[in-house]
Formats: structure tokens, C-alpha cells, sequence
């Protein structure tokens, strides 16, 4: 394999690494509840209204 | 070759027809006109879909980035952020091309005849960076920037512009809510208003929300690039004949860049390609030809 499309693979894997571990940190820091909290109440901003 | 691109085509409607169905499941809040309460709501879905909807069983990712920016406690979201780099990191703007209700909603209403589709124009290509200074601005500037005595900031994408919360979550909604029938004002007005020329400019335009505005494709699109699920043109096979680019309805040019931020992977190329050229990528390994 090129050299060049083999640091592409590592960086695609890496970001993907990222992204998982940015998720993970968010739930751990409470983010989840802020997000569940707006979405299952009706969002009136979504709708025009508010 | 028309069999076997229509075949293709509608593989991709059945995807996206499943998938919009499956994001869009709870079919009582319809009938009842509430929004699902239920714990997946906790979870995003890859594509724009409001969670204001009544069928939705899941989060916006746009609307949930906003909404924890937004709030006092914190400023950034580093799980929908994460969420975001992680379905980008795999798949870039496949997810727009197969995932995506609102999208799924525009290419339905490119469907509708019309004496002069536009295919493209001056400025086209120009306008397609829109969509990063919605995302920018909108998404993530204002909510943190524009707050209340409390600290708390508006979702100003989803409350200026979002036209499918307006479809999907604001139409239905008001229809079968008396107390929101009474609420409504100029900025229902607007939104409304901007429903109808995402309406009317998706019977003309293919995908122009997606193309100009959308901020969930801004970021998928600076993806496409380094994602897991890459295209790639075999430049020993390929014969120039640009029958892929003829087909792109997102005017991308395949054999000059695969990976084309305005690509949503749609795969019309692929079956299109005369000389089987263009295959699919996942990292090192190439797909298989036809």
C-alpha cells in the first residue's frame, strides 16, 4: 500500500477514535440530560413559535 | 444499463424511505399531536430530522448541538460534536445521501415535473459555501454569543431557518393543537414562508437546501475526504467519457476529485460508469467491480 493512503487510514481510524472518546466524554459530563431535556419537550423555536 | 440504474435509484429510495420510517417511528404522536417523551431520545439520528417531530424517536444533531451550546451550563456539546465526527469519520455525506429525511423529502419533490429543472447556474458553486456560514453562525456563534440574563441562548438556526422542523415539526403540531393555533405569529409566518421556496426550489433545484444551506452537510462534507467510506477512480480503467459527472445531480466532477465535499455518495456514478472505474473504498481495500 502507498505510504500516503496508509497515513490517510490512520487518520481516518484516528478521527474516528475521537469522535468516540468526545461522545464518551460528553455523556460523562453531563451533557446527555441538557440534550434529552429540550428534545422530549416541544421545541418551540423548532416549530416557529418561540 | 436504464434497468440498472433505476434498480440502483430505488435501492436508495427503499434505504431512505426505511430509514425515514424507522427515525419517524412513533405514528401515534400523529394521531395524538405529542412528541415521543422515550429514552432514545437521548440518542441522535445521522440525519436532520426535528425532534419536534411527532413520529421522532430520536435527537436532531443539529438541534441537540444547539441546545447544549445554547444552555447555561455549558458551552460546547462534545457528545453531539463527537457524534458528528464519528458518523463523519465513517461514512462523510453518505449520510446525507441515504440517511437523511429531509433530504429523502427534497428528492421526492425533485421528482415532481417541471418545464426547467436547473441544473446548475452562475454562482452555483459559490453559494454551496452558504451552508458553512449557516453552521457557523447559526449553529454555533449565536447560541453561545446572543443569551439571556441567565446565560442562556436561543437555538437560532432551528428558530430563523430550519425548514424542516417547520415541515415536519411546526406543521403538524399547530394543525392539531388549539393552544398553538393561539400562539402563532410573524415568525411562524416566516418559517413558513421559508418552507414554501425550500418547496418550490426542491421541484427546481436538486437538494437545495443540502447544496446551500444545510449545516449537518457542512460538516459531513469536510469529511469526505479522510472518511473511512471513500470513492476512488481507477485512472487505468477510466476513459473520460463523463458520464459520471453528466449524472452527478450535485455537479461533482468524480475523476477530478472522488471525494468532492458536495458528494453525497449517492452511488449514481458508480452504475453509471461504462468502464467500471469507480469503485468503493473502505480504507485500504477497493470494492469489488461489477
Amino acid at each position: 500500500m502507498h505510504i500516503q493512503e496508509r497515513h490517510i487510514n490512520l487518520i481516518s481510524l484516528l478521527i474516528v477514535l475521537i469522535g468516540v472518546s468526545s461522545m464518551v466524554f460528553g455523556v460523562f459530563r453531563g451533557e446527555t440530560p441538557v440534550m434529552f431535556e429540550k428534545a422530549i419537550n416541544i421545541c418551540l423555536e423548532c416549530i416557529g413559535i418561540g | 444499463m436504464a434497468k440498472k440504474i433505476n434498480n440502483n435509484k430505488n435501492f436508495r429510495y427503499s434505504i431512505q424511505a426505511f430509514w425515514a420510517l424507522v427515525t419517524n417511528s412513533f405514528l401515534i404522536g400523529f394521531v395524538q399531536g405529542k412528541i415521543y417523551q422515550g429514552k432514545i431520545k437521548n440518542v441522535c439520528v445521522p440525519g436532520l430530522n426535528c425532534y419536534s417531530c411527532p413520529g421522532a424517536i430520536a435527537s436532531c444533531p443539529i438541534g441537540s448541538l444547539q441546545a447544549v451550546i445554547g444552555s447555561y451550563e455549558f458551552k460546547w456539546s462534545f457528545y453531539v460534536a463527537g457524534f458528528l465526527i464519528f458518523i463523519g469519520a465513517i461514512m462523510g455525506r453518505f449520510a446525507c445521501g441515504w440517511l437523511c429525511p429531509f433530504g429523502f423529502i427534497q428528492e421526492l419533490l425533485y421528482k415532481i415535473p417541471f418545464v426547467n429543472k436547473i441544473k446548475t447556474f452562475k454562482g452555483d458553486r459559490a453559494m454551496r459555501k452558504l451552508k458553512y456560514m449557516f453552521l457557523v453562525v447559526f449553529v454555533i456563534l449565536m447560541p453561545i454569543f446572543i443569551v439571556d440574563i441567565i446565560g442562556q441562548g436561543a437555538p437560532y438556526f432551528c428558530k430563523l431557518i430550519c425548514p424542516a422542523g417547520t415541515l415536519e415539526g411546526g406543521l403538524p403540531l399547530v394543525l392539531m393543537n388549539k393552544s398553538l393555533q393561539e400562539t402563532v405569529g410573524w415568525l411562524y409566518a416566516w418559517k413558513n414562508l421559508l418552507l414554501i421556496i425550500t418547496i418550490i426550489g426542491s421541484v427546481i433545484i436538486y437538494r437545495p437546501f443540502c447544496k446551500y444551506v444545510c449545516p449537518l452537510g457542512a460538516i459531513y462534507s469536510l469529511f469526505n475526504p479522510i472518511s473511512v467510506f471513500k470513492y476512488h477512480v481507477d485512472k487505468e480503467k477510466c476513459n473520460n467519457c463523463h458520464a459520471c459527472s453528466n449524472s452527478c445531480k450535485m455537479n461533482v466532477d468524480l475523476v477530478k476529485n472522488p471525494n468532492d465535499l458536495e458528494c453525497i455518495r449517492c452511488g449514481s456514478c458508480k452504475t453509471i460508469c461504462p468502464t467500471h472505474a469507480i469503485e468503493y473504498k473502505c480504507l485500504q481495500k477497493t470494492s469489488k467491480k461489477d
